[in-house]
This record gives structure tokens, sequence and C-alpha cells, in this order.
């Protein structure tokens, strides 16, 4: 599923709403997500997984092309962990292996 | 390491955002109801669980990609016990951030 189909099924249950007003509050509530990790926040999704920031040192990275050694800074990566519910959701059976 | 905890509580004072926050942006936006913004959001979830428990990756352009891979079967040992069990194979779902959303967080 991508963001267009996900607009759609939204539109679809809340037929009130404009396809452009869908559009525009799913982009607030992902923006939204962005914003708080941006600001070293954490994000909680019960069920769903949480959001969180990470910090990697810097390091010696290497061009792959020439071999040479390239400065990589510091910085905050973004992670993922999916949660209990889901974890499990994705293992239910039938619809785990058969596509 | 004092140096270190400091960073941490003050990269907490952003806090933790979570449904009812995620509504509160609904509600702003479009002004609908709180229980109606909730349910909006709810169903957001439910189709982004439901296309993943159905074996389809989700793409959000501009925010990243939940990807499900396959483990095979492999041997794990109980830490505590040492004793070797075999771990099924399984479905997982990883999370790739788009460079968008790298780029905002690197900082």
């Amino acid at each position: 599923m991508i963001r267009s189909e996900l607009v759609q099924k939204i539109c679809h249950d809340f037929p009130d709403l404009t396809q452009r007003e869908v559009e525009g509050v799913v982009s607030a509530l992902f923006d939204s997500i962005t914003d708080q990790l941006a600001e070293g926040g954490r994000v909680e999704l019960r069920g769903f997984g949480a959001f969180s920031t990470r910090q990697r040192d810097a390091r010696v990275g290497r061009n792959p092309r020439t071999g040479e050694p390239v400065d990589v800074a510091a910085k905050r990566v973004p992670y993922f962990k999916p949660g209990k519910e889901m974890r499990e959701r994705l293992n239910l059976g039938a619809s785990a292996n058969d596509d | 390491m004092a140096d270190a905890g400091i960073a941490v509580s003050q990269k907490e004072e952003a806090g933790t955002l979570t449904r009812a926050d995620l509504a509160d942006v609904v509600h702003a936006k479009l002004g609908l109801s709180r229980a109606e913004s909730a349910t909006l959001v709810e169903r957001i979830l439910f189709h982004m669980c439901h296309s993943l428990s159905e074996g389809e990756n989700v793409k959000i352009s501009g925010f990243g990609s939940f990807i499900l891979r396959d483990k095979g079967e492999r041997i794990g040992r109980n830490p505590k016990t040492g004793v070797e069990v075999p771990i099924a194979p399984r479905r997982v779902m990883t999370f790739r951030a788009s460079q968008i959303m790298r780029d905002k967080i690197a900082g």
C-alpha cells in the first residue's frame, strides 16, 4: 500500500471529507511524527509500534568506489520497534505465508 | 558520562507523542470532533496494520517504508540456561525512514 491508496481508504471511511482534506490530514499526521523525532522525542502507538531515534557515533567510512577513507559525522537516526500485537499479527497462520 | 546524561535528559524533554496527540492534530487541521478525530487516526493505523498483516509492504512517500521480511528457522539459545532452542521461521517488519526524515533527524 502506498500513500495515495491509504488516502483513498480514508476517503472511503469518511465520505464527508474531501480528498484534499484527507491528503492534508494524512500529511500533517506523518509530519508530526517526523517533527517529534527531530525534536528528540518519541512516538508511541500501542499495538502498532514505537518510533524513536538513536545516536550514531562519528566514524571513518570509505568511498566504496575509490576505497578512500571519509569522515562520517555523528548523527541521530530514526528507529522503529514494532509493537507486540503487530509482531504477532504478522505471523497469524495462513496469511503469513500464502502470497 | 555526566555530559552524556545531561544530553539525554534534554533530549527527553520533547517527551512522547501518542494517539491522543495525533487526534489533536486532526482536530486542529479539520475541525472534526475529538471522537471523530480519534477514529480517523485509528483508521489510518488500521489500514496500515491490515496491509502489513496481509503480507503487503506499506510505503508512505516522504516518511518511510514498512517492509516485511521472512526469516528462516535458526537455532537460538536461552541466555540464562544456555539451552539451545529452535526459533521457528517467522515474518518480521522493519521500518526504513525516507531520506527526508533522515535529514531532518540527523540535525
